[in-house]
């Protein structure tokens, strides 16, 4: 009734030539401020970065004599050198990659075991075996600090990076369960059912059927656990004390502690400490919009 | 949703013709679900219910601990800087939270549509999301130096009497470390809200649009109410990163100055790890946990009652 008259309405309004010319330059307007706006936002956002970038190749003596905020009037790589060697960054970027890498690989391998029972399986009890695991990982981890830091003294594992790696294993397992599960419930059920009729075990049917089918999401999420374990600061300061084994996040703030106001080398040691992870987010950029949105959407 | 609820129905089925053929679930996996499990429990379950004992106790990590019952509770009350971490933690939730989620819903409104350029503007947007907490503090912290441009442009914009410690003046240090926080975590957002917007069935926009309905319309009957399953997750997210910020304080104040940036999480790592006050901090740490779950828990009862009407 009304709503067809209007939809006619507006087809008739859309077959007049110069109607439909005056949309398209409203369109490409539109489009243009648009563009603007966007141009305009994404240099807000990189300012911070560019800025960095800047301050990191200056020397202290043009820092101190014009100021943090003014135009380079010097260029000096040594503040990368000193983040680097004297800092103690180039052991902290190694000390994060003996963490995180075990961590992402233990994260997943162990997250995909309990999603595979849980999403291809009556398992009794599924739904809330499901949520606690994944209240685990919404817990706020401060309520864990204390009880870890105990627990890992009393194992004589406190101040080791395996205590890190255990520790960051628990607290990931919930999360990347949870987020498994919708994956592999989502394959189709026949692929399994046929494998079953063939006679195929449980451990035959993970390895050989679900696992390669679930390889996109690993990627996804395997990209973003990365950054997550790499960045790592709180349980990282919470079980360990030698400043030989801290990973990456705690040790630039060690540097900012010995450089006081020498923010050159703060600058450059921050740049370091984002390589890594930006390398795997430009490599992996799909992925890991991939990877969170596995999570947004039940 | 239509085809998760096929694939559970096949699920019943499937199970249901096993069992009538007289096997149980293979034991193996048990294991499976057992081993994770067992993890998670050793190191976060179990540790979380011992949190809520410590919290009960006087105890400097060394000597003997000493069950005091409730008075760490009944000393946090008479204690000054955890009313001030307990005020800063509200408003740090609310402005951080709420400015995050309509920057995070904002950018995604905008950016959702596949055109030319918005994989790049999208992956700027996400970029600082990469980068740990701390790099990013860092970032905004050499922005906000006394001598640094956000006081330099200030200046050069006339506008000098504007300018401020930013970090170091105990009135505005809080609100000034929102920014490194809020780069950060809309382009998260972004990323869950744009999943949100494409799982929109678009013929609800053209029946809007052939019943004249204006964009604001749109927005507030389609947009809003489809998206409330990624609402949901986002507020969760929102709240409990918002209850655990830790590092951008830690590295760029610490909690000074005098306490003014000084939040729940960073009163209780520091009551803890230098303090040595295990006890206390233990209780500072429920209380963090209560008010996530206070804040969940409410949220998700509103979000069931919504939907069952």
């Amino acid at each position: 009734m009304i709503t067809i008259d209007r939809a006619t309405e507006q087809t008739e309004l859309a077959a007049s030539p110069a109607l439909r010319r005056k949309a398209r330059r409203l369109r490409k307007l539109t489009d243009l401020a648009f563009h603007a706006a966007m141009i305009a936002i994404c240099a807000a956002w990189l300012a911070p970065v560019a800025l960095l970038v800047m301050v990191s190749v200056r020397t202290q003596n043009d820092i101190t004599g014009n100021g943090l905020g003014a135009i380079p009037s010097s260029f000096s790589l040594s503040s990368f050198g000193a983040a680097w060697n004297e800092g103690g960054e180039k052991g902290a970027i190694v000390n994060s990659l003996v963490v995180a890498v075990p961590v992402v690989v233990l994260e997943l391998f162990l997250g995909s075991l309990a999603a595979f029972a849980l999403a291809r399986f009556a398992i009794p009890g599924r739904r809330s075996l499901l949520l606690l695991m994944l209240a685990g990982n919404l817990l706020p981890p401060q309520i864990l600090l204390i009880p870890i830091y105990t627990f890992t003294q009393q194992l004589g594992i406190y101040d080791t990076r395996l205590a890190l790696i255990i520790v960051q294993v628990g607290f990931g397992i919930g999360f990347f369960s949870f987020v498994l599960h919708g994956f592999m419930r989502g394959i189709p059920r026949e692929l399994q059912q046929a494998a079953l009729v063939d006679g195929a075990s449980v451990v035959q049917i993970y390895a050989r059927i679900i696992m390669p089918l679930t390889r996109p999401a690993l990627a996804a999420l395997g990209a973003l656990a990365f950054t997550w374990a790499f960045n790592d600061m709180l349980f990282a300061i919470t079980v360990l004390t030698s400043s030989s084994k801290m990973p990456v996040t705690p040790t630039l703030l060690g540097l900012q502690g010995n450089y006081v106001s020498q923010w050159n080398v703060i600058a450059a040691g921050t740049l370091i400490a984002a390589v890594p992870t930006v390398l795997v987010f430009l490599r992996y950029q799909r992925y890991f919009i991939g990877g969170l949105m596995l999570g947004a959407v039940k | 949703m239509s085809a998760t609820a096929t694939m559970g129905d096949q699920g019943r089925r499937l199970s249901g013709s096993r069992r009538r053929r007289g096997g149980g679930l293979p034991p193996v996996l048990l294991a499976f679900i057992l081993v994770p499990l067992l993890v998670e429990a050793t190191w976060v379950l179990w540790p979380a219910i011992q949190g809520f004992y410590l919290s009960t106790l006087k105890w400097d990590g060394i000597t003997s601990p000493e069950f005091v019952g409730s008075s760490n509770y009944r000393a946090m009350i008479h204690d000054p800087v955890f009313q001030t971490a307990f005020k800063n933690t509200i408003i740090w939730l609310v402005l951080f939270g709420g400015l995050s989620i309509l920057g995070g819903l904002g950018m995604a409104m905008l950016l959702q549509r596949d055109r030319r350029g918005v994989s790049f503007y999208r992956s700027v947007l996400f970029l600082p999301v990469v980068l740990s907490m701390t790099a990013g503090a860092l970032v905004w912290g050499v922005f906000l130096q006394p001598d640094g441009p956000a006081n330099q442009v200030l200046k050069l914009l006339g506008l000098g009497s504007f300018q401020h410690f930013w970090l170091a003046d105990p009135k505005v240090a809080l609100y000034s470390m929102t920014l490194p926080a809020l780069w950060r975590q809309i382009g998260y957002l972004m990323v869950l809200f744009i999943a949100g917007l494409k799982a929109i069935d678009p013929q609800l926009y053209e029946a809007a649009r052939i019943d004249g309905a204006s964009r604001w319309q749109e927005f507030r009957h389609i947009t809003i109410p489809q998206l409330r399953s990624v609402n949901g997750v986002v507020i969760a997210v929102t709240i409990i990163d918002a209850l655990r910020s830790f590092d951008v304080v830690w590295a760029l104040t610490r909690g000074g100055p005098y306490h003014s940036t000084e939040l729940l999480s960073t009163y209780m790592y520091s009551e803890a790890f230098q303090s040595r006050q295990l006890g206390y901090a233990s209780a500072l740490a429920v209380v963090i946990f209560l008010l996530a779950s206070a804040v969940i828990v409410t949220h998700l009862v509103r979000a069931f009652r919504e939907d069952s009407d």
